[in-house]
């Protein structure tokens, strides 16, 4: 048994590209662990008998387990491990918010910091892809039962890894013309290399698992032909938040204004910082302005500079003590030079004769009285306005319910905000239909995404085991 | 799938093309557009359908060589697969019998407005359909179109071909003689045109719908790049249109729009056809 006065007390440092640097590039900011750094955080684990890490995942990777095979240097078995709950480690290495999940509950950090539990996920399934040791885990025999999945985010490609290991014939139905969802076309490349995306989707059809791209659900297929002419058993929909919001402020329709899904998606799924490599052109603005403060804003932000921004401004209507986005994100941010506008807030945007962008009018906010989120609601200050000069103003305040496939079945029930009522297994008031991840909690992380794919897989399973299953 | 079954050029910088779709065939309907890509670093641009089959699983998209998409697409032959389509997208035409009907169609737009004037007709309207071009040399489907229109009028700049008028001409006359008949107008083509038959039939108070044709990438509302402003509303083009209240749309800012990406669309297109040119 480990003694704690023998731990290391602070986490083995990750290397990273230095942030002058990284600001002009594309590449990963954080460069992985070694052999040697890797074995050095694991040795730090006290590995519980009682281990509270496991209980703050979503999908409850054997933590210990996995951290152990590393301190003893087999790497390839500590993926395999995570590997058995988790398909997609490389990804949730990179982009879970460890700090409020596993390590928030990492025992070490009631006296010392936390073992970086997240840091070693990633170099597990790093060493494990880069050595090529990736092997097909044992999988049930095909049970012939057909599941249909919904879009190919992270929660979609839960359920079909889960699945597909459980003997189930998966077709999982994606919009665009590639898989992955958020992890295509949201998170930026420094921070999820699409590489590694495609590589974790490439794992899951090697598993078996079947991929239709170019399909929109709800338009040139939908639910109920799935599941009465194409012999579908169950569908399970995971098809993210969709319409992003605008303010309601004059000017928003100006050139050199985006919502952050359109900065994002043209600069990671389309590759326009590739362009004239690729065809899809950006804005490219010189000095941007991003409004709002959870990690989307991080993301488009760090973007902008990315792309050659002289200043990139964050314009967030409270205090920074709100802010919803990681720690790690607004540190990175703050490194790489975006300065941080608070307790500001946009009411009107400025275009010059040809409708292009450049000014934006902002009040200054103070805080009053916490409101239904428990946060202290921001007042404007009357008399305060004063104008940004700025060329790209990006809008990260959110996303509103898609429609497209809540409309193609009628009978589902919708919450007052317009996403789908499911219950905790992710079942919708319509025999045979799941839901899950942002479609079902408003946009929320990769992680939970994938935590409610894992209790929907679990269900799916346990119904179509059943000889008379009950839905209700 | 996505085979180019038939291509050819309707008129200079205008070609048709036969895509085997049979998933996208059998939901099509007037109205709708479809999301096209040429080739893996191409871009997603709208196209709305200009005819479908379903008992042949076909589409037919018409497009004009304008900027770097539709010039690659324009360039693939028959036997080649495009890289993406995506569809059917959008709202479809609102139609019922309304009595007697205008189309107004404007260059490439006479494509789209076929299968409306086509379904139109087949419900019972009495379709008079105004098709305008530059000059005769630019003037297709003409025979298409006035197999689904009751009164077919042509127009070009040049008087090469029909009567020597802008469509919005006969559009007022039209409406100053027969306003009580008309139930409802269409008009597609550039926004520009559209703009002036919205303010043409505006006095008149005659319904009249445009379909626009904006900046997309998702086509499914997941971007908001198509957003236009509708009687002072943010609209988006791809999961509220592509069709919208021509009298309410705020054209301007359609207009500028369309212009945004302008200079880098021509960075883009003589890059490659400096490529092409070395090939």
């Amino acid at each position: 048994m480990k003694k704690i006065q023998d731990i290391q007390p602070t986490r083995t440092p990750m290397r990273e590209q230095e942030p002058k640097v990284r600001a002009h590039n594309f590449q990963e900011v954080p460069l992985g662990y070694s052999e040697e750094e890797a074995k050095r955080e694991a040795a730090r684990c006290l590995n519980c008998k009682n281990p509270m890490c496991v209980t703050g995942c979503p999908v409850n990777v054997n933590i210990p387990e996995f951290v152990s095979l590393v301190e003893q240097g087999e790497f390839a078995a500590a993926a395999r491990a995570i590997k058995k709950t988790n398909a997609l480690p490389a990804v949730c290495g990179r982009v879970c918010p460890q700090e409020s999940q596993c390590e928030s509950k990492c025992i070490l950090g009631k006296k010392l910091q936390p073992v970086a539990i997240g840091r070693l996920e990633r170099f597990a399934a790093d060493y494990e892809r880069e050595n090529n040791l990736v092997e097909m885990p044992e999988k049930a025999p095909a049970n012939g039962k057909k599941v249909a999945v919904v879009g190919s985010g992270p929660a979609g490609l839960t359920v079909a890894g889960d699945l597909v290991l459980l003997g189930y014939d998966v077709t999982i139905f994606e919009a665009f013309h590639k898989a992955g969802g958020v992890l295509m076309y949201g998170i930026p490349e420094f921070r999820l290399p699409k590489a590694i995306v495609e590589k974790e989707i490439a794992y899951l059809t090697q598993l078996g698992v079947k991929l239709e791209r170019n399909q929109v659900v709800g338009r040139s297929i939908d639910i109920p032909e799935l599941l009465s002419k194409r012999g579908f058993r169950a569908v399970f929909i995971g098809v993210g938040a969709g319409l992003p919001s605008f303010m309601r402020i004059p000017g928003t329709d100006l050139g050199g204004v985006y919502s952050a899904n359109e900065y994002l998606t043209r600069s990671n799924l389309m590759k326009a910082y590739r362009f004239p490599e690729y065809d899809t052109p950006i804005v490219r603005g010189r000095h941007v302005c991003v409004v709002g403060g959870g990690n989307v804003a991080m993301d488009s932000a760090r973007t902008a500079l990315r792309l050659g921004a002289e200043s990139v401004k964050i314009v967030y209507r409270r205090s920074e003590a709100e802010i919803p986005a990681r720690a790690e994100e607004v540190h990175h941010a703050k490194e790489e030079g975006v300065e941080f506008l608070l307790l500001t807030n946009p009411v009107a945007l400025e275009g010059d004769e040809k409708g292009m962008l450049k000014s934006m009018t902002c009040i200054r906010m103070e805080l009053g009285e916490p409101d239904a989120s428990g946060r202290r609601r921001p007042i404007e200050i009357p008399g305060s306005e004063f104008t940004l000069e700025t060329d790209l103003v990006i809008f990260a305040v959110g996303t509103g319910a898609n429609p497209i496939l809540t409309q193609s079945v009628k009978e589902m029930e919708l919450n007052r905000r317009g996403y789908i009522a499911a219950n905790e297994v992710g079942r919708t008031s319509v025999p045979g239909i799941w839901a899950g991840g942002d479609i079902v909690t408003g946009a929320a992380t990769v992680i939970q995404a994938m935590g409610a794919g894992r209790k929907a897989a679990k269900d799916i399973h346990a119904y179509l085991s059943e000889k008379e299953p009950s839905w209700t | 799938m996505l085979k180019i079954l038939s291509k050819r050029e309707l008129v200079p910088q205008i070609y048709e093309m036969v895509v085997h779709a049979p998933d996208v065939a059998a939901k099509a309907m007037p109205g709708h557009f479809v999301i096209v890509m040429a080739d893996e670093v191409g871009e997603r641009i709208p196209l709305t359908i200009a005819d479908y089959n379903r008992d042949a699983g076909t589409v037919t998209l018409v497009l004009m060589k304008v900027g770097v998409s539709s010039t690659k697409i324009s360039r693939l032959q028959e036997g080649d697969l495009l890289y993406a389509l995506i569809g059917p997208l959008g709202h479809p035409s609102e139609m019922e019998n309304f009595g007697t009907v205008i189309m107004v169609a404007g260059g490439v737009g006479t494509a789209p407005i076929y299968p409306i004037a086509k379904m139109l007709h087949e419900k019972g309207n009495h379709v008079i359909t105004i098709q305008g071009a530059r000059n005769a040399d630019l003037l297709f489907w003409a025979d298409k179109i006035a197999s689904v229109s009751d009164e077919h009028i042509i127009t070009t700049d040049d008087g090469s071909a029909g009567r020597k008028a802008l469509v919005t001409e006969p559009l007022r006359e039209i409406l100053e003689h027969r306003k009580d008949e008309i139930g409802c107008i269409w008009t597609i083509g550039p926004a520009i045109m559209m703009k002036f038959c919205a303010l043409t039939t505006q006095p008149f108070g005659v319904k009249t719908v445009a379909s626009l044709n904006t900046i997309m990438i998702d086509g499914t509302g997941m971007c908001g790049g198509c957003r236009c402003t509708v009687g002072g509303e943010t609209k988006f083009t791809c999961c509220d249109g592509p069709e919208f209240d021509a009298h309410l749309i705020d054209w301007d800012s359609v207009m500028k729009r369309q212009q945004i990406y302008k200079h880098e669309e021509k960075c883009s297109l003589d890059r490659y056809v400096e490529i092409w040119q070395n090939q």
